[in-house]
């Protein structure tokens, strides 16, 4: 599997270190379901056969945040882009 | 035909022409008692108990390929019990001692030796965390023993003791743990289940839920609706696939584990070793082939395959804790999916849904829990209450705040 930084061009994915679903944000911790939301942020997943969004850490390498669209089951990489907040 | 030496001399003077199919390819009925999705060692070993133990019959199995095709063909076949928490100890333990009986109870050789597994320690604070693994193992029956670096030199000889980064300072050794093999472990359960009734449905994947309200009453298939008042998922690499056709989310990530065998050699490896500063384990299987393997891939994934950074380190494990494996030959590499659940533990609970049953959340060990876990599971759907043994493997542990993290590594599937 190669990653194709924004930054650093096609890069092995040792290079890499990945955190997991770029779905998930952290809940708002003042809302009144603040617990439920944020037992489903940290615990549930989606983890879909096939595209999946998710984050990406180019640690050996530019050091930026990514989020690498990727088919889980065929593991293509569709796109990699810089990590924003949304 | 009940095996024996007899059944086995009178096979061989008539040239094996009289043995039958040890387990029947069944056609699915309409209508069943319980339904237990996915014909791997958990399914089937479940069906095992469900038919033999708790008096329940109109049992099907429906496995989506040919069963043992999952991850029960796919794992390293070590078996142990060497487990740090309460929660999980008395449960593996449990497992470990329906293993020791199991040939008997099956009748059928499912090879298992129990050769012991050395976990190696490489510093004074790895010792004291193996000297508290094994106390804790102890407390709940289960052996163990602290060796240090002379005691393990007797039994392997052949490791890297001065490794001038991580040198041999000793081991835990559990001498009850060892490996079985494999797919007679699956066939094993599936004629014993077979003899009894049970419905082993093979090419057959479910496809979708029947509800009535909120509770599951059947399964949608390739091979028509089935219906069922208890549905049993014992799924694991897939489980989040499957839940999701009932629309419910779980605490699980699929990551993929590859595993190696190397050539044949002459007898080499007296059990299992594991080295503790990187993750490599290795066993030698009774053909002479080194059974390996070391960390997930530790992205998500269920392509049954996985890529080269990681076979390059498992090699590097192997080669810093055994430098004599450097000319032996790979033979065959492959992944399997593993159910990583977020705090590195299994589940063996109802779903939220009435009438659906979870067994998922395997992580990388569910060859071992095979005995253990079909049993629990067979427990709780035939009494409608956990075993005891099983008791903190509950769903709700991670709402509720009550985890199971022997690594202590947190939310991240990819750690455990």
């Amino acid at each position: 599997m190669r990653l194709s930084c924004p930054f650093c061009g096609p890069r092995d994915s040792a290079e890499f270190t990945i955190l997991g679903d770029a779905g998930v944000t952290r809940p708002d911790p003042d809302a009144p379901d603040a617990p439920a939301a944020f037992f489903e942020a940290v615990y549930l997943r989606d983890n879909p056969a096939g595209p999946h969004r998710e984050y990406w850490y180019h640690g050996a390498g530019c050091r930026q945040w990514l989020v690498v669209g990727r088919d889980t089951v065929t593991h293509e990489i569709f796109d990699v882009t810089l990590a924003r907040r949304p | 035909m009940r095996r024996s030496i007899f059944s086995l001399a009178l096979n061989a003077l008539t040239g094996h022409r009289l043995w039958r199919p040890t387990w029947r390819d069944a056609v699915p009925k309409p209508e069943y008692d319980v339904i237990i999705i996915g014909g791997g060692g958990h399914g089937l070993a479940t069906a095992h108990y469900l038919a033999n133990v708790f008096g329940i019959q109109r049992v099907a199995v429906l496995e989506k390929s040919w069963i043992g095709s999952g991850n029960a063909g796919r794992n390293t076949t070590i078996i142990r019990s060497n487990y740090l928490l309460p929660g999980n100890n008395a449960f593996y333990e449990l497992s470990m001692k329906l293993w020791e009986g199991l040939e008997q109870e099956l009748n059928y050789n499912a090879m298992v030796s129990q050769r012991g597994i050395v976990n190696l320690y490489h510093s004074d604070a790895q010792r004291d965390a193996y000297a508290r693994r094994g106390n804790s193992m102890r407390l709940h029956g289960v052996d163990a023993e602290l060796l240090d670096r002379d005691q393990v030199r007797a039994m392997v000889p052949f490791l890297d003791f001065d490794n001038a980064r991580f040198p041999v300072k000793g081991g835990l050794l559990q001498r009850r743990a060892g490996t079985a093999r494999h797919d007679a472990v699956v066939w094993g359960y599936a004629a014993a289940a077979s003899r009894r009734g049970v419905d082993i449905v093979q090419n057959c994947e479910v496809t979708g839920f029947i509800r009535n309200g909120d509770a599951v009453v059947g399964v949608e298939t390739t091979r028509g609706s089935i219906r069922a008042p208890k549905i049993a998922m014992a799924v694991a690499g897939n489980s989040s696939r499957v839940a999701a056709l009932a629309g419910l989310r779980l605490p699980i990530e699929s990551h993929v584990l590859q595993a190696f065998v190397s050539e044949a050699v002459k007898p080499l490896i007296p059990g299992v070793v594991t080295f503790g500063a990187g993750h490599f384990y290795v066993s030698q299987s009774d053909k002479g082939g080194l059974v390996f393997g070391g960390d997930i891939d530790g992205y998500n994934s269920y392509a049954q395959r996985g890529n080269l950074p990681v076979v390059e380190d498992v090699a590097e494990g192997g080669m810093a804790l055994m430098p004599m494996i450097g000319r032996i030959r790979l033979l065959r590499s492959w992944g399997g999916i593993m159910d990583m659940s977020m705090d590195g533990s299994p589940i063996i609970d109802r779903s939220p849904l009435p009438g659906l049953y979870l067994n998922a959340g395997w992580c990388y060990g569910g060859f071992k829990a095979i005995p253990g876990s079909g049993f629990c599971f067979a427990h709780l759907i035939a009494k409608g209450e956990p075993h005891p043994t099983a008791a903190a493997l509950r769903l709700d542990r991670f709402e509720r705040g009550y985890l199971l993290d022997e690594k202590g590594q947190g939310a991240q599937p990819n750690l455990h």
